[in-house]
Formats: C-alpha cells, sequence, structure tokens
C-alpha cells in the first residue's frame, strides 16, 4: 500500500505538506478514495443512468472480497454471492434483496423495522451490513464517532 | 458540442473560473482532455466522453471490477485534486454523465444558487481525514489489571475453576481495551472539533482494505481553514498516545466530505436538494 499519509503513526514526519496537486494522487490510499469519490461528493442525476446500487455492491464485494470471502461466509455474509450484483439489470432483485436483509438485520437486533423505502435507502442499508465482517460478533458495542 | 452530439459529458466537480491551461496536462477518465463548461461565475470540469464507450453498459462495465473501479476513481480524483490546488472546488459523486456541454449548463443553471452557496462555504478550506487505529492486544496489555500478572488464587484450584478465570480475565481485558480505544477516539474528537470548522464522520474502514494494522476506531473528515492545515496536522496528530493507539492523518483532501452543508443525521451523502424538480 502507497503511504496515505503525511504523519505516520501518531507522529508528525516533519516533512513540508504536500500541497494539492503536487504529489501523484496515486499515493493516495484506495480506501480513502473510494470513500470519497463513491460516497461522498455532490450527488446529480445524470442522463446516462449508472445505477448506484450497482457500484455500492461492488465496493460492498471489494470490501468482503479483500477482507477475505472466507471470514464473510463464517459469520454468515453470503448474501453476495446470490445477488445480481453488478449485472444491474434487476435493481428491483436488488431491492428485494435488500429489503430480505433489512428484515434480517432488523430480527437480529430485535428491534423493530428498518426504515427507508427508496433504493437509495436500500443501498445505504447494504451497505451498512458490510459493517459485518469486519468485526467479530463477540465484541462489545461500539460508538460510530461522533459527528454532530 | 451540442446536445444530441455523441458525446457525454462526464462531470467531475463545480468551481470558480480559472484559467484552464493550468490543468492541460491533467487527464480525466480514460485519458480523455478535461475541459470547463462556463455559467455565470462557475465553472463544470468535464471530458467530453465518446457515448458509445459511455452509455449505460459501457460505463457499467467501467465500474464492475475493482481494477476497473480503481482506474475510474482514481482518475476521477486525479482531476479532482488538481482543480482543488487552483480553485475553490465542489467535488461531484463519480460517474456523474449527462448529454453533452449543453445538459451541463442546464445543470449549472438549476443548481446555480446552491453550487454557489457551498462554494463560498467551501472557499479557503480543505479537508483533512482523521483516522484512530486501536491494537486491541496492546491496548489489553496496559491494562493494569493484568500486568499485575494472574493473580494467584486465594482459593485451592481446580482446573475448570482456572479455566474460566483465565476466560473472564480475558474478557474484562478485550472490554477494557474497547473502553480505552473509544475515550481515545471521544478526547480525539472533542479536541478537533474546536479547531475545525466543521465535521463528518465516515463509516470505520476495513483494515484489510486500507492495508492498515489495527482497529479503526475512528475515522473523521475535518473542514479546515486552508492556513490552518499544519496546525490542524500537528495537533491530530500528537492526540491518541496511547501504547497501542496509532492516529493517521490524512489530505488535504478537496472538500468531498462537506459538500453538503450538514450531515442531516445521514453520512451517505445522498441528496437530491442539488436538482430542481
Amino acid at each position: 500500500v502507497a503511504e496515505p499519509s503525511l504523519w505516520q503513526d501518531g507522529m508528525p514526519t516533519g516533512r513540508v505538506a504536500r500541497q494539492f496537486g503536487q504529489a501523484p494522487s496515486a499515493s493516495a490510499n484506495l480506501a480513502d478514495v473510494l470513500e470519497r469519490v463513491l460516497e461522498k461528493g455532490v450527488v446529480i442525476a445524470g442522463d446516462i443512468k449508472v445505477n448506484l446500487l450497482d457500484v455500492e455492491l461492488l465496493t460492498i464485494k471489494l470490501r468482503l472480497l479483500v477482507a477475505s470471502v472466507d471470514k464473510a461466509r463464517e459469520i454468515g455474509i453470503d448474501w453476495w454471492e446470490r445477488d445480481p450484483s453488478l449485472s444491474s439489470r434487476a435493481s428491483g432483485d436488488l431491492a428485494d434483496e435488500n429489503r430480505r436483509l433489512r428484515d434480517r438485520v432488523a430480527e437480529l437486533e430485535g428491534s423493530g423495522t428498518a426504515h427507508g423505502e427508496s433504493p437509495d435507502a436500500s443501498a445505504t442499508m447494504a451497505v451498512d451490513t458490510s459493517g459485518g465482517p469486519r468485526r467479530a460478533p463477540a465484541e462489545p458495542e461500539r460508538r460510530q464517532g461522533t459527528g454532530r | 458540442m451540442s446536445a444530441g452530439a455523441p458525446w457525454a459529458s462526464y462531470t467531475y466537480a463545480v468551481a470558480r473560473p480559472f484559467d484552464p491551461a493550468q490543468i492541460a496536462q491533467v487527464q480525466g477518465v480514460d485519458g480523455s482532455e478535461v475541459h470547463l463548461v462556463s455559467y455565470q461565475d462557475i465553472v463544470a470540469v468535464v471530458s467530453s466522453l465518446s457515448v458509445a464507450e459511455f452509455d449505460e453498459a459501457a460505463i457499467r462495465a467501467k465500474l464492475a471490477t475493482p481494477e476497473a473501479l480503481e482506474a475510474v476513481a482514481r482518475a476521477h480524483h486525479a482531476v479532482v485534486e488538481a482543480v482543488a490546488a487552483r480553485s475553490v472546488t465542489l467535488p461531484f459523486r463519480l460517474a456523474t454523465i449527462h448529454h453533452g456541454g449543453e445538459r451541463v449548463i442546464e445543470v449549472l443553471r438549476q443548481g446555480y444558487r446552491r453550487f454557489c452557496a457551498a462554494l463560498d462555504r467551501l472557499a479557503g478550506c480543505v479537508e483533512v481525514g482523521v483516522k484512530v487505529y486501536a491494537d486491541l492486544e496492546a491496548l489489553a496489555a496496559t491494562d493494569p489489571a493484568r500486568k499485575a500478572g494472574p493473580a494467584a488464587p486465594s482459593t485451592p484450584s481446580s482446573p475448570g475453576r482456572d479455566y474460566l478465570r483465565r476466560r473472564m480475565e480475558q474478557r474484562r481485558s478485550r472490554d477494557e481495551a474497547w473502553r480505552l480505544a473509544l475515550a481515545a477516539a471521544d478526547r480525539t474528537t472533542t479536541t478537533l472539533a474546536k479547531l475545525a470548522l466543521d465535521q463528518r464522520c465516515h463509516r470505520p474502514q476495513d483494515p484489510r482494505l486500507s492495508g492498515t494494522r489495527g482497529e479503526n476506531v475512528l475515522n473523521m473528515a475535518y473542514l479546515v481553514d486552508a492556513a490552518d492545515v499544519q496546525g490542524f496536522a500537528l495537533v491530530a496528530g500528537s492526540l491518541a498516545a496511547l501504547p497501542g493507539m496509532r492516529i493517521e492523518v490524512t489530505g488535504p483532501w478537496a472538500p468531498y466530505s462537506f459538500s453538503l452543508p450538514d450531515d442531516g443525521g445521514d453520512s451517505s451523502g445522498r441528496d437530491d436538494r442539488w436538482e430542481s424538480k
């Protein structure tokens, strides 16, 4: 992995901060780049429709695959093996899949129903499920940060 | 280039006008040239792409494998960075594609007020990423109870009881490690919130995707005055100074995470407020 930061191991390296455009952007960590170009930034509906669900699913898949398929299976996440994923014809199928996932999540949490009916909300939900393989089920609950 | 031409316009960002010669050498998606589409005092940063290569099926193919997605994502990011180095920039999400320059102008016209408001808000600011990682094993080792070593059993021991005690100690150490990690993350956000103009909380990254060690317990983006970015990074880098904790500061980034005025409780960045219905 290319050097992702100017300040490593909690210590400033003493170098002058990279200014915009002066370093090849290839040096940025892929996870940081994807996080921004896929999930942040202004969303404008284009004339040529890119199925956002597909892209979201690809990043989930990317995360899962990089995270290790076995690990994901191990903790019971294998829906991506069956999803129509990037063939994308059927956002209907994906919506169904996401609905099932939502139900499953709600069931697991034992706390009411997940909300959101739009495909986007479904995508968000699906993305959230990608948190699964990141941590073992036995870990204590963690707070997700304090963004205001 | 007009609507209906066999060209698709891929928009990377909206910015305040600047000399396009400054980004002449920057290549866009698929090695394309990058040019500006102007509307009043804002510009869209755009590549003209062959519709044949950027219709729905083609773009799907371009995003359908990790390698292809990475190529498009990095090209998109390279253009956004180059623009952000020259002008206040509002990055667009990946793969925003319209039927030619006329449609792009229409997007600029429709979103003009909001684009201007966002550009004004972001002028002179950069985004800084701050991630806190915890090595739970190392943290658990700092647990005083564990440091003291296994307590000598005060009662006659049995293998079963020893086993249970060890298990309980392990579990307690791990809980304690989480508590320490989250407390450090809290201190980090409390301190940095005072130094930043705005903040967003991202999902923790999978350490195996980011290629880093430890659990990512905090993944924040801060909007910082460009003049203060060095100081901010120094402070951020000095936080979470516990054995087993590590802080990573990245950037400066174009303000991707701050395209919307506030999170509204949804960090996905999705919103239709940019478009007039």
